[in-house]
């Protein structure tokens, strides 16, 4: 174990890139639903245990698969109506389980990204020969069914090792959001030096932290994000910020949630400086127009030697 | 050392489910069901009657309202036989004043223990679905299969044969084993409402026969909202009164009936500071003229009849 694993370096937040986003933009807006399998019965991890009751945990069970049954099409049209194409966070397993899932996304071309095989499967554990595999499968799931070449990763229930973003960056993807340093991009070093950025997923404003772990009211989910927009929005003039909801539909999309929810989305898409993108058109953005201004101005974390 | 090989083996990677219980299907891919005098919203309110032992075994977890502190905590104890001895008056008086109808889910064992509310809630003519024999009789994967079944067989047995033709099962915790759906259906059990993956009743097979799942909301619950996620009263009225809401206009919009499953438990929402927002969330979902009040068996038999006629 190392004390830090060194992936980006520093840099203050008000001397950050002066970035302006496509049309003048002042925040990138992005929306990512994670669509996800859990396995009722997954094979055991040493690490860690899929389910907290002895299987079949059909509580848990049940709670995931309401997202596909039930919470996937309210979600989803939802952002239709805001006009937001979703960058999904995919257990890329459910291209085969669920595939008329994937056919509604590529219909409306969404963006695809790896979330790993199934939300029951953990990197924890792995050696680098097997995390390979399962990035590489699952960039290959994506390629097969959805037609799109993968750009970012997200570690299947965040679940990393040391080499996690070396791996995903050279089978051949550009962003992780797998880091919550920053609400602008950054860079990423990894050992190959080849061009990789973290794009902002905000993970405290992800629907299952405020409803799971923080176990917020819906209508405060709904204030939580209008402020945080308002103050992106407000410091973006400076330099272009990067908001980011991520979503699960079997969370966001109850039907005592979701009005909360689609007030802060209409609150969030009616202003006009926003670009509403996705998390792979954030990326490229940034690496063709600020990646290497941002190399040169950057401060190591600590003094070299 | 790299975790086992297995590890990266994807056994039930293929279409549909990863088990044989129910078909994969999407709520807004169904056909179309309509409620008794084209009511847009079926409600179930389902009212816990329920007993905790003060000897609970947590086996193999402490169920959810269970006992906390070390032996003997009266202090659970009696919060939750308050529900029975007081707050369950209160809610039953809410659910009258507003013509909702109720269907108790009830613990054998209530039959046994408290034999006086067992015969007001029969002489009410209200339905009782069986909630096994006490909530510290959880059933659970690993648990022996005869175990198991001479625990439903004992709690159907001591709710028949008080009269109640019970025809649904609610499990304690909501935890069931690999074999529950099968022994409930080879004791004539026909609906279940322990798994939570739907809006609307959907087939689920045994080895009998097929069950209807009924799914009763977890994230609706008063237990949840209050006691897990620490809301107050006032945002759990909040809550159900944005769901049924939220209900109603995809009714509308879809033409599709659909189900406000409201989770009660007396020795919750029956406490003095609690009732009045019960009562309020009430008065919403009732003073909607789409809103059909149903016991849980009537919402299935109607669901039922409506996917015979279509095939």
């Amino acid at each position: 174990m190392r004390e830090d694993l060194d992936l980006y370096r520093y840099r203050a937040w008000d001397e950050r890139l002066p970035i302006r986003w496509p049309n003048g933009a002042r925040l990138a807006f992005w929306v990512a639903p994670n669509i996800e399998f859990y396995e009722l019965d997954p094979p055991r991890n040493p690490h860690r245990s899929a389910w907290p009751r002895p299987v079949p945990d059909i509580q848990g069970y049940g709670t995931r698969d309401y997202g596909n049954r039930v919470g996937h099409m309210r979600m989803m049209e939802l952002l239709d109506a805001y006009g937001v194409r979703g960058s999904i966070s995919l257990s890329v397993a459910l291209c085969d389980h669920h595939p008329e899932i994937i056919e509604l996304c590529k219909a409306r071309d969404w963006e695809f990204f790896s979330h790993g095989i199934y939300n029951t499967r953990y990197a924890y554990g792995m050696d680098e020969d097997q995390e390979r595999a399962m990035i590489e499968d699952s960039m290959a799931s994506i390629a097969r069914h959805a037609g799109q070449q993968c750009a970012g990763y997200l570690a299947p229930a965040l679940t990393h090792t040391e080499q996690t973003l070396d791996l995903f960056s050279e089978a051949g993807g550009i962003y992780t959001c797998d880091l919550f340093h920053d609400d602008q991009p950054t860079p990423v070093r990894v050992r190959s030096g080849r061009r990789f950025v973290s794009v902002p997923y905000s993970l405290e404003l992800n629907d299952t932290i405020v409803y799971v772990v923080n176990r917020i009211e819906p209508r405060r989910y709904g204030d939580m994000i209008k402020q945080a927009f308002d103050r992106l929005y407000l410091e973006g003039e400076a330099g272009g910020t990067v908001m980011c909801i991520p979503l699960h539909a079997y969370q966001v999309a109850h039907p005592h949630r979701i009005k909360a929810f689609e007030d802060a989305l209409a609150y969030v898409t009616g202003h006009s400086d926003v670009w509403v993108t996705t998390g792979r058109e954030i990326a490229e953005f940034y690496l063709d127009n600020y990646y290497d201004a941002a190399l040169a101005g950057q401060r190591e974390t600590r003094r070299p030697g | 050392m790299p975790l086992d090989p297995t590890y990266l083996d994807y056994a039930h990677r293929g279409y549909g489910m990863d088990h044989g219980r129910y078909d994969w299907s999407m709520l807004a891919d169904r056909s179309p069901v309509e409620w008794p005098g084209a009511a847009k919203l079926a409600l179930w309110v389902n009212v816990a009657v329920q007993f905790f032992p003060l000897n609970q075994s947590g086996k193999p977890f402490a169920p959810p309202g269970g006992m906390s502190t070390a032996y003997p905590d009266l202090r659970h104890f009696t919060l939750r036989d308050y529900g029975n001895r007081v707050g369950i008056y209160r809610v039953l008086q809410a659910l009258d004043d507003h013509a909702a109808t109720p269907t108790f889910s009830v613990n054998a064992a209530i039959a046994e223990r408290c034999p006086a509310l067992f015969e007001r809630l029969l002489a009410r003519d209200n339905e009782v679905l069986a909630s096994s024999w006490h909530m510290d009789t959880l059933h659970y994967g690993g648990m022996p299969e005869p175990e198991e079944a001479a625990l439903i067989d004992r709690s159907l047995d001591v709710l028949r044969s008080a009269g109640c033709p019970v025809r649904g099962w609610l499990s304690p915790a909501g935890s069931q084993s690999r074999n529950t759906p099968d022994l409930l259906a080879d004791n004539g059990i026909d609906y279940m409402a322990d798994w939570i993956n739907d809006d609307m009743p959907y087939p689920f097979r045994t080895r009998t026969g097929d069950l209807v799942a009924l799914p009763l909301s977890l994230e609706l619950d008063d237990q949840f909202i209050i006691r897990n996620n620490l809301h107050s009263e006032w945002e759990y009225a909040a809550q159900v009164a944005d769901a049924c809401d939220y209900l109603l206009a995809e009714a509308e919009a879809t033409g599709h009936g659909r189900l406000l499953a409201l989770s009660v438990h007396p020795w919750l929402l029956g406490q003095p500071h609690r009732i009045g927002a019960f009562e309020s969330a009430l008065e919403h979902i009732t003073s909607r003229a789409e809103v059909w009040s149903a016991s849980a068996a009537e919402i299935v038999d109607a669901w039922r009849e409506q996917q015979t006629k279509q095939t």
